[in-house]
């Protein structure tokens, strides 16, 4: 299994006092509460937490995109990613990825990913995703329109990257006289495409039929492998079997010595990040149109969306793995079986968790975890089973 | 109460539902953000005294948003075709809320079948230093309390919610809201520079509590609007057909029986 290391870039000084006050960090929480003198350091500390990850031994690193919210502060992932690009000497460089439908000019993104790629020789991976609604209450744009501008805007970069320019494009939505941009990707025909997403069947289909990786993200294990038997079924439909390395999971993971110590560490800091930096109201979250009627109607009766949930719940429907080394082994073994991927894009920093709490994950997952799982592949779980019967 | 009829009808390739009522000069009513499931009092009133009809948008009420329907412009042209393609002329156009703003977009590029134009709370310009309400940064509760002055006839709307809403309806009505109206919100940076068009005699009623397109929306739209008058009802806000249907009727109406004489 290939592990990457994600993070976040949250706001750890954030007051969650102050969120709770108000009722979300997102779109509407002021940034009057943002201080640059300690965002700098935060800045510059996660920029280090990822380079140490890569020297530690993980197979890359990961930033993605949110915007005006203390959740992650990455609005514009490429400038992290071109820091990491000169810093970051053997691992990949991940965007997972630049939410396509929010700009109004995709081939910029087509340049900013074309430019990484060069930068790193070869060791970019691009991520196209949707943007969760929040984006779009954020940035204005249409949630109605936005798979049509996805596949639009997905079509125009890979038509940039695969098509020597200059070339016209005409779209509904965008439209250009000339096609040409420089760079074009180091990484022929273009980079590997990943396509993270909270389990969409449209997004699911959609990637399967494209041999991308798709990452599935903040979801019970139980979900997670439903989503990727689903891939796994489309991938048949378009006639090939598809690889565990296609199937990614994006996770958490806090190992410490004991399973008592690991959860009591880990504790405050993901109880911040999931009722704190996370809460948000569902039409926050799912504004009309972002998904179709069913899903939506499916989420509300559900109820799910703001209620408060403890580590223990986390842990326990396998949403996150918080343990001794031995535990972090067994449950995430026991988990690739179950849903059957070969990439983890881990997080090893989460909500308000200091430097060296984060340093020290790194180091526990780098040396306990990652040699264990180096050349491990999924078994199918009902081989298991005849085996344990 | 007046009987009503409820009838599919055809513009183009598309087909609406329409609710129909009444005898008289004709009165077309182009509804708002929640649609038009229901004949509602104030229809019945009206179809006292006039031809009244009641077409549901298309994307509203369950069916399927057509592929040409992108914008509020869609929809102004597709009415167009409507009014042509039913024969409707001296039409006297009521448009309340998103149905407000539709009717001005009509107007302002033909108005050769209305008779007359009434704008009751609409959307459709944006006035500088204005405080809106945003509609879909709310729950439904919320925004039913929005659209109301007076509290408790909110609170018995939302009380009433859970039996008579449809679900799949109100959804699916709301993706038509947001395709129609997320972005610019609720306006048309462009629709104020031809609102000198309108050439037939206009009414603007508004609801001095809007909380939605405050009364500043209303003498905008007045002040743009050749020879409009503007007649805010008291004690009301964004639903005065709801609201404060005697008051509401009562203005129409002797509007409408001025432009009849």
């Amino acid at each position: 299994m290939q592990f990457f290391n994600m993070h976040l870039m949250p706001y750890a000084d954030v007051d969650l006092e102050a969120i709770r006050d108000h009722g979300t960090a997102w779109v509407t929480f002021s940034n009057r509460h943002y201080d640059p003198v300690k965002g700098a350091d935060l800045y510059n500390r996660y920029l280090d937490e990822l380079e140490y990850a890569d020297e530690m031994g993980f197979d890359g690193v990961v930033v993605n995109e949110h915007h005006q919210t203390p959740y992650g502060l990455m609005p514009t992932p490429g400038v992290l990613a071109g820091a990491l690009a000169r810093s970051v000497k053997r691992g990949k460089v991940a965007v997972l990825g630049r939410a396509l439908p929010l700009v109004n000019n995709p081939l910029t993104i087509a340049e900013e990913f074309a430019i990484i790629d060069n930068l790193t020789r070869g060791r970019m991976i691009a991520g196209f995703v949707r943007g969760i609604g929040a984006e779009y209450h954020a940035m204005g744009i249409n949630p109605t329109e936005s798979l049509e501008r996805f596949n639009e805007a997905h079509e125009l970069i890979m038509q940039a990257w695969t098509r020597p320019g200059p070339f016209v494009y005409s779209g509904k939505h965008y439209q250009f006289n000339y096609v040409n941009p420089w760079p074009t990707p180091y990484q022929k025909p273009h980079p590997p495409i990943w396509t993270p997403s909270q389990g969409s069947s449209q997004t699911i289909r959609w990637a399967a039929q494209n041999r991308y990786t798709y990452c599935q993200t903040l979801s019970p294990i139980a979900t997670v492998a439903k989503f990727f038997d689903m891939y796994r079924e489309e991938a048949r439909k378009a006639g090939y079997e598809a690889a565990p390395d296609q199937l990614a999971w994006s996770n958490t993971i806090y190992v410490a010595e004991s399973d008592e110590r690991a959860m009591r560490e880990a504790r405050p800091h993901m109880e911040a990040m999931i009722n704190g930096f996370f809460k948000m109201p569902v039409e926050m979250l799912l504004p009309p149109g972002y998904t179709n009627v069913e899903s939506l109607k499916r989420i509300r009766a559900a109820k799910v969306i703001g209620k408060a949930q403890t580590l223990d719940d986390l842990v326990k429907s396998g949403v996150v793995i918080i343990g001794s080394p031995e535990t972090v082994r067994e449950k995430l073994e026991e988990y690739q079986d179950l849903a059957g991927f070969n990439t983890s894009i881990t997080k090893t920093q989460f909500g308000t968790m200091p430097t060296e709490m984060a340093r020290d994950n790194i180091t526990a997952v780098a040396t306990e975890v990652i040699p264990h799982f180096r050349d491990r592949l999924p078994r199918p779980v009902d081989n298991k089973e005849a085996v344990n019967a | 109460m007046t009987k009503h009829d409820t009838t599919l009808a055809r513009a183009g390739d598309t087909d609406i539902r329409v609710m129909r009522a009444g005898e008289g000069p004709t009165l077309v009513l182009l509804h708002g953000s929640t649609g038009a499931s229901s004949w509602l009092p104030f229809m019945a009133r009206l179809a006292e005294r006039y031809t009244v009809i009641v077409p549901e948008h298309p994307g509203f009420g369950g069916s399927t948003p057509p592929d040409w329907l992108d914008n509020i412009h869609d929809l102004a042209y597709f009415y167009l075709d409507f009014f042509r393609d039913q024969g409707l002329e001296d039409i006297h156009l009521v448009g309340q809320s998103l149905g407000g703003w539709l009717a001005a977009e009509i107007a302002v590029r033909n108005t050769s079948r209305l008779k007359s134009l009434t704008l009751v709370g609409a959307a459709g310009l944006r006035v500088p230093g204005v405080e809106q309400m945003d509609p879909f940064l709310c729950t439904d509760e919320e925004r039913i309390r929005g659209f109301f002055h007076d509290q408790a006839m909110a609170e018995r709307t939302i009380a009433r919610l859970a039996e008579v809403e449809d679900e799949d309806i109100s959804l699916a009505n709301r993706f038509t809201v947001a395709r129609l109206s997320w972005s610019p919100r609720g306006h048309d940076p462009h629709l104020y520079k031809w609102l000198h068009r309108i050439d037939v005699p206009t009414l603007l009623v508004w609801g001095d509590h809007d909380r939605m397109f405050p009364l500043s929306h209303g003498e905008e739209y007045a002040r743009r609007i050749p020879g409009s008058r503007l007649a805010v009802i008291g004690e009301c806000g964004h639903i005065p057909t709801v609201e404060k249907p005697e008051e509401f009727c009562r203005e129409l109406s002797a509007f409408i029986d001025a432009t009849e004489v």
